[in-house]
């Protein structure tokens, strides 16, 4: 997670820009975003991956980061001979960029799944699902991340 | 203790497809926390969950520090046949939980 | 870091004088997301069903040496948690309340503040009382221990120099630091808060907002902490208890 003095000594100079994305260190940024490709091409194998056919749902604007309700559909008959075999879940900014990957078939009757991640920052959340026929689809929702007013632990 | 919860209903007819629901007791640490005197708080999460319908896997995740504590996963099966859905958590450091629940199709 | 965000906040908003009209009350449910307020109504995933669960099994466990479980004694506890800290010869609240009767009916050793066992074998008592309204009256009893519990609210205190009642009744429903302000009414605990991914007690989220105004904090238990719980508790009086809720 940011570190509470970067966040608002940046935030104040993001203030001019009106930007909330800068918060990250830049060379941590694109480590994470290097990261999440690496990880998106492991699923994936350089095939390429179409928008469409997949929900995710995730709030836009998170109450607190530690816990965020996520839930995937996908558009699917789910049957022998066209199912979803697995969906894999993303983030864009957490430390590591790997959330859930789930493993459905024929047998689960619907391609769809509740759970809850932890989202560290404002960015994006990705959902990426494998069908019966090899190919990628995915969607990505973009959200919001508070940070809680008062912490326990005292000074930082 | 590992507590696990399960939601499944009792009863279905076949052809159905049901929600399962499932909760398990797990603080998930992450492994990027750091204690107030700068140590990294060493990773200890769930890594799987697989369930089981009369012995064949008709779900499986895997975890990552991202997911949440107490981590629910909740899916849907198709009601085939009666029998017995089995859940098995495993985790960091010989973490492993199960539960089991019954169904009857009609 | 954390007092500059909230220095400016304080500067931002308008304060007004005044506790809350009766009919203008709102539980911290309606200040939270959709979302979350689905993780708090579905009781099958409601993450504080697993000290529920846990609860249950306590409560029905015989304790050494004596064998007696609180089962032994009590058929159920509807009502119990809605008319609590009751004043004794000095406010108790649930917590303190079960220890008593561990000790003195049991003849087994307390359970620590904020353990897992007290916090299940609390929320489960609680959870009895959902949905019934809260029961504190102000009377001779009380009142002395209510209006030291008012007091305390009301009083400035800590290295940022505020009162509950300038956050929480001057200014609820405004935001602190990207958080809506709730108006602090305690009708769902313990509770499973997101920030602490797991269940606390109301003096747990005292003692936070303590540290967060820099005050000094009182030990679990304090009189002053327990008076306070009681004023809290009376200001909510006649709205439903919620236990187990989950907050932000």
């Amino acid at each position: 997670m940011t570190s509470r003095r970067r966040f608002l000594a940046l935030a104040c100079g993001a203030f001019a820009a009106g930007e909330v994305a800068a918060q990250l260190d830049p060379n941590i940024q694109a480590l994470r975003r290097a990261a999440l490709e690496s990880a998106i091409r492991k699923v994936t194998g350089d095939k390429p991956v179409r928008t469409g056919k997949v929900k995710l749902e995730v709030p836009p604007l998170i109450d607190n980061g530690n816990t965020v309700p996520l839930s995937v559909f996908v558009d699917n008959p789910m049957t022998a001979a066209d199912h979803v075999k697995s969906i894999h879940v993303f983030t864009e900014k957490n430390p590591q960029p790997y959330v859930v990957s789930v493993y459905l078939g024929p047998r689960s009757g619907r391609a769809s799944i509740t759970t809850r991640a932890r989202i560290a920052d404002t960015g994006k959340v990705i959902a990426i699902a494998q069908l019966s026929d090899g190919t990628f689809w995915s969607d990505s929702v973009s959200v919001v991340v508070t940070l809680s007013a008062c912490l326990e632990d005292g000074l930082i | 203790m590992a507590r696990v919860v399960i939601s499944v209903p009792a009863s279905t007819k076949r052809g159905e497809v049901i929600e399962i629901k499932t909760l398990a007791a797990h603080v998930m640490e992450t492994g990027f926390r750091r204690t107030q005197t700068g140590e990294l708080i060493p990773r200890d999460i769930i890594t799987q969950l697989v369930c089981t319908y009369n012995g064949v896997e008709v779900f499986r995740a895997e975890l990552h520090p991202a997911m949440a504590a107490n981590p629910l996963l909740a899916f849907t099966t198709v009601a085939t046949e009666s029998g017995t859905l089995e859940f098995k958590w495993t985790g960091d450091n010989g973490y492993a939980a199960t539960q089991s629940a019954s169904i009857t199709v009609t | 870091m954390r007092s500059f965000a909230l220095v400016l906040g304080v500067f931002c908003t308008l304060l007004a004088a005044g506790e809350i009209p009766l009919a203008e009350r709102r539980s911290g449910y309606q200040f939270m997301s959709r979302e979350t307020r689905a993780m708090q109504d579905d009781d099958a995933t409601n993450p504080a069903l697993l000290w529920l669960l846990d609860g249950e099994a306590l409560w029905n466990r015989k304790e050494a040496p004596a064998g007696v479980a609180c089962s032994t004694c009590h058929t159920g506890m509807q009502g119990v948690a809605a008319r609590y800290p009751v004043v004794k010869k000095r406010p108790i609240n649930l917590e303190q309340q079960i220890n008593v009767c561990r000790t003195e009916r049991q003849k087994a050793p307390p359970l620590a503040y904020e353990s897992r066992e007290l916090l299940a074998l609390t929320a489960y008592v609680a959870r009895q009382s959902r949905g019934m309204p809260v029961d504190i009256a102000w009377n001779e009893t009380t009142g002395p221990f209510l209006s030291a519990g008012r007091d305390t609210f009301n009083r400035r205190q800590g290295q940022l120099n505020l009162a509950c009642a300038q956050c929480h009744d001057d200014n609820w429903g405004k935001r602190l630091a990207g958080s809506v302000i709730p108006q602090a009414h305690p009708t769902g605990y313990p509770l499973y808060r997101l920030e602490w991914q797991g269940i606390g007690s109301l003096q747990r989220r005292l003692r936070n907002c303590l540290t967060g105004i820099r005050a000094e904090v009182p030990a679990y238990g304090a009189p002053e902490l327990v008076e306070l719980e009681l004023y809290l508790m009376w200001r909510a009086r006649g709205m439903k208890l919620e236990t187990p809720a989950v907050r932000p």
